[in-house]
């Protein structure tokens, strides 16, 4: 047992506590500067010398994105990035992946929605061997069949296993339902079981050719290096490389459901928690309204210290965290609250975020609450990009969503323009309730009743894979 | 000024040292400080040398309890304001509890060193008179649905531990579950929190480390003005004995039938303590077996024969009693999961009896050491493992040798290793298998 005198003595000696203390001076801060240079071909260099530890970040990003797919390839985007990998004219698979972790470095390659990216760390001395291995991977790749049929089943493992999973399973469902059937974003984003199914060999390689041309490449990296080393490695590498990308696929992105809302109860028997998520199709990552919106998400959800945080998990102690978002991407990506409550407070936990997303509609947020949320956006951004990996993946949303060169030595200023005007504004035209869907993976013999007295519409049940039950 | 230097030779790291600074404050409070003046950010990391490992029988997740009210505000600190303040002055900030430690950590502008440093005196110092019991039962309820959330309602959730049962005897500190059962956390009182706070939460019992961009001559004396006058404590009460024999000397072995879609098993080695010639060993094997793509359980079982759907290997850098070497590997659908464990366990066979190659053993310490020089990049990581080496080996320039012990690792030194530590006698086996009602209730 522990000494008990000897400890109590202590807590009835308390120390004076000194005054709480002010700011200092700031002292100031510049996004890392870098240089951008396009080779003969149209592929881009983007170079941000930066000294701090002898260590390079390279991301090769690509606009080979799913929502550049053609029409019902879903997974052919993703299945194409990760298939770079799986040889090279000179070498297979494995003999690749073993060049580049002998450089220290794990290749990674994937696409999300708006690009397909190569990523590479390695220490700075290994910079050329690691750029010769990215210049022969995206240019001289061999698809392999079998490499491609493994590919495929790996990504059957993973829409398998998120049957099981709770919260990746809320996230699928409700990007399904806040979009029209036909839009690509109600579908996920590596492909679904049917389509994966159906891919060849053959789309791999339309896709390559269509989009991995130099013009549709830019090569980005950061860290202890020099701007000249780099552009005449980059020359050396891919100087020789031409030809053009296809014009993309005008594929529907992000029309959205048109469907009044609903409750859809993902079935899972038992669930001691229900998995929540209430949304609606967001806004474009390019849209005027940006700042305004992101301030306005960092009040209602998007810090820890947000109204829908401190409602359902300070107050009533109905989660470990509760949390609004909006997925930026070209197209108008998904708004969501998600959150994870004990299943018997589930029509509670949903009825106060309901009344959170009214209440941001209905009065101008306080002063305390649009300065912390500015404040904390503004202060918080040098140490976003401490590491060459972050300054990277900054430089490469530069490229992908147009913005402009001095996007990050404006953002501090943007983030203190916003005012409690804007944020009622954007909170009145870019929230609207009367779109919400609401998914809720969790057991319907606990939670159905009490969601139908809600009154938030009508509540249905679906199976793991969205059949309704 | 001073900061972070490095040189390169011949494609290697020639020399990387983090500058150290440390001093001791009367009360016990060690206090480590390393400058970098490339970005206007600082980190402030505290490490208060108490876990899991640390709590009395019927209060299991206690340790991690009380972390959450140290959120919830002190003497001159309102409840989740110390969250408000710090966000508002533009940093981050969060907490963990681990089997023997704690830490809190904030990275602020670097014009703000005062006030973390200020916040996390005043918690020290003066806790208990902002502490109620409504407090109490919000952040218990916060925590069940934390349990819930990354355990009770998650595919292999509750693996880690199952493990800590299989690995650990019972009368092992590190025997019982870190995030606690229900029913202990439902028991905690205010009581327990007070008398946890007196016996552990002492400056003798904590490492400050501040990384990044400020004034030593000013840490100092913030550091002095509001730390200085927190009195000492009266001695952490030992833990238990925490050696354990070098293997299993059995083979431990648990079938976890569970709503997953999937089998997965769990292979977990007794390895040396962390910070031991051994410890860095294990890690390379491990490396070798299942750090990333390349890695032999990768090659072997998800690339060549596809058996897995995924496989990994690492240790888990444990300083007292024993370290563990844990091997992961999920079935690809259709493998049965006896068909996984025969793949695995030929796996480490094979590693037993042919040991390896200085090729492989040249990959797995090429990416153990960029792995960890990235790292560095973030103060907070920098002020963290000064934390830790503090805290394990009152050693923080430790940080600075870590490549070394990596790349003093040697083909043959991995080899013996694998014949001794990883042979059936030391594999305590936890196997997940989707549960039979799956089927049934459909």
């Amino acid at each position: 047992m522990t000494t008990i005198s000897h400890d109590e003595s202590r807590t009835m000696v308390e120390p004076p506590a000194p005054p709480r203390p002010g700011a200092g001076e700031p002292r100031p801060y510049h996004f890392p500067a870098f240089e951008s240079r396009t080779l003969s071909n149209g592929l881009r260099v983007i170079v941000a010398p930066v000294t701090k530890l002898p260590v390079v970040s390279v991301v090769a990003i690509v606009d080979a994105g799913a929502g550049t797919e053609p029409p019902e390839r879903d997974g052919l985007a993703s299945l194409t990035a990760k298939a770079l990998l799986e040889g090279t004219t000179t070498r297979d698979g494995a003999a690749l992946i073993e060049e580049a972790e002998r450089l220290g470095g794990a290749l990674d390659a994937d696409a999300d929605w708006d690009a397909a990216t190569i990523k590479l760390t390695v220490l700075s001395e290994r910079i050329a061997p690691a750029l010769r291995l990215i210049g022969d991977v995206l240019r001289t790749p061999s698809f392999p069949e079998h490499e491609i049929e493994r590919l495929k089943a790996e990504r059957q493992a993973e829409l398998l296993q998120l049957r099981a999973e709770p919260r990746g399973l809320a996230d699928e469902m409700i990007e399904r339902f806040v979009f029209s059937p036909n839009a690509r974003y109600a579908r996920p984003e590596g492909g679904s079981a049917a389509s994966v199914d159906a891919l060849r060999r053959a789309h791999v390689d339309a896709f390559y050719a269509a989009r991995y041309q130099p013009d549709a490449i830019t090569l980005i990296v950061v860290g202890n290096v020099t701007t000249s080393e780099i552009e005449g490695l980059a020359e050396n590498v891919f100087g020789g490389w031409t030809g053009h990308a296809a014009t993309a696929s005008d594929a529907v992105l992000d029309t959205a459901a048109g469907d009044p809302p609903a409750i859809r109860i993902i079935r899972k028997p038992d669930a001691p928690q229900s998995e929540i998520r209430v949304g609606h199709a967001g806004l474009p990552r390019g849209h005027r309204d940006y700042f305004p919106v992101l301030i306005m998400n960092a009040i209602l959800g998007g810090l820890f210290s947000s109204r829908i945080n401190l409602n359902l998990r300070e107050v009533h102690a109905y989660t470990y965290g509760a949390h609004s978002s909006y997925d930026w991407r070209r197209g108008a990506g998904p708004f969501a609250v998600n959150t994870a409550v004990q299943s018997n407070v589930t029509d509670a936990a949903l009825r106060e975020i309901l009344l959170e997303i009214t209440r941001i509609r209905a009065d101008a947020v306080e002063p305390t609450e649009l300065s912390l949320a500015t404040s904390y956006l503004d202060g918080v951004f040098p140490i976003r990009y401490e590491t060459a990996s972050a300054i990277a993946n900054a430089l490469a949303n530069l490229v992908i969503y147009g913005l402009p060169t001095d996007y990050y030595d404006q953002y501090r200023a943007n983030v203190r323009a916003v005012t409690a005007v804007d944020v009622l504004t954007a909170a009145r035209t870019h929230l609207d309730p009367a779109r919400l869907q609401v998914v809720v993976v969790g057991d319907p013999e606990a939670v159905r009743g009490p969601l139908e007295g809600l009154g938030a519409g009508p509540v249905l049940v679906y199976d793991d894979t969205g059949k309704p039950l | 000024m001073s900061g972070l230097q490095w040189g390169v030779k011949g494609g290697y790291i020639g020399i990387m040292r983090i500058p150290i600074d440390t001093f001791r404050l009367p009360n016990g409070l060690f206090v480590t400080l390393s400058e970098d003046h490339t970005a206007p950010l600082v980190a402030v990391n505290l490490w208060y040398h108490v876990g899991s490992a640390n709590e009395r029988p019927g209060r299991t997740g206690f340790a991690h309890l009380f972390e959450h009210m140290l959120f919830q505000g002190s003497k001159n600190v309102g409840a989740n304001e110390h969250f408000e303040l710090i966000q508002r002055a533009g940093g981050t900030l969060n907490g963990s509890t681990w089997l023997d430690r704690t830490n809190y950590f904030e990275t602020v502008p670097s014009n703000q060193l005062a006030l973390a440093l200020w916040l996390e005196a005043d918690r020290m110092g003066r806790l208990l008179p902002a502490m109620t019991q409504v407090k109490l039962d919000t952040q218990r309820d916060v925590v069940k649905n934390e349990r819930r959330w990354s355990i009770d309602n998650q595919p292999y959730g509750t693996c880690w531990e199952r493990l800590q049962e299989l690995a650990f005897p019972p009368t092992h500190p590190f025997h019982h579950s870190l995030i606690g059962s229900m029913e202990d956390l439902s028991a905690a009182s205010l009581d327990d929190v007070a008398r946890f706070f007196a016996t552990y939460y002492t400056p003798d019992n904590a490492v400050l480390s501040i990384a990044g961009d400020f004034d030593p001559r000013e840490a100092r004396r913030l550091v002095t003005e509001y730390f200085g006058p927190i009195p000492r404590g009266g001695g952490v009460p030992p833990l238990p004995e925490m050696s354990v024999t070098p293997t299993f000397g059995t083979a431990p072995r648990m079938v976890v039938p569970d709503d997953v879609r999937l089998p997965r098993l769990f292979i977990a080695a007794r390895t040396p303590t962390f910070g031991s010639e051994g410890s860095y060993v294990a890690t390379v094997t491990a490396a070798i077996l299942g750090l990333k793509n390349g890695s032999r359980l990768y090659r072997r079982l998800v690339r060549e024969t596809q058996i897995a759907a995924d496989a990994t290997a690492g240790t888990f850098d444990l300083s007292k009693g024993t370290d563990l070497l844990m091997v992961d590997v999920t079935a690809r659908p259709g493998i049965a999961a006896e068909t996984l464990e025969a793949a695995v366990t030929a796996e480490l066979d094979r590693l037993v009896r042919d040991g390896v190659t200085a090729d492989e053993v040249e990959r797995a310490v090429a990416l153990l050491e960029t792995e960890y020089v990235a790292s560095l990049q973030s103060a907070d990581t920098r002020a963290d493992k000064l934390s830790m080496f503090a805290t394990y080996f009152g050693n923080p320039a430790l940080v600075n040798d870590q490549v070394d012990r990596y790349r003093a690792v040697t083909a043959n030194a991995v080899s013996a290793f694998a014949r001794e530590r990883l042979g059936p006698d030391n594999r305590a086996q936890l196997l997940y298998v989707p549960q039979e009602t799956q089927a049934a209730a459909a």
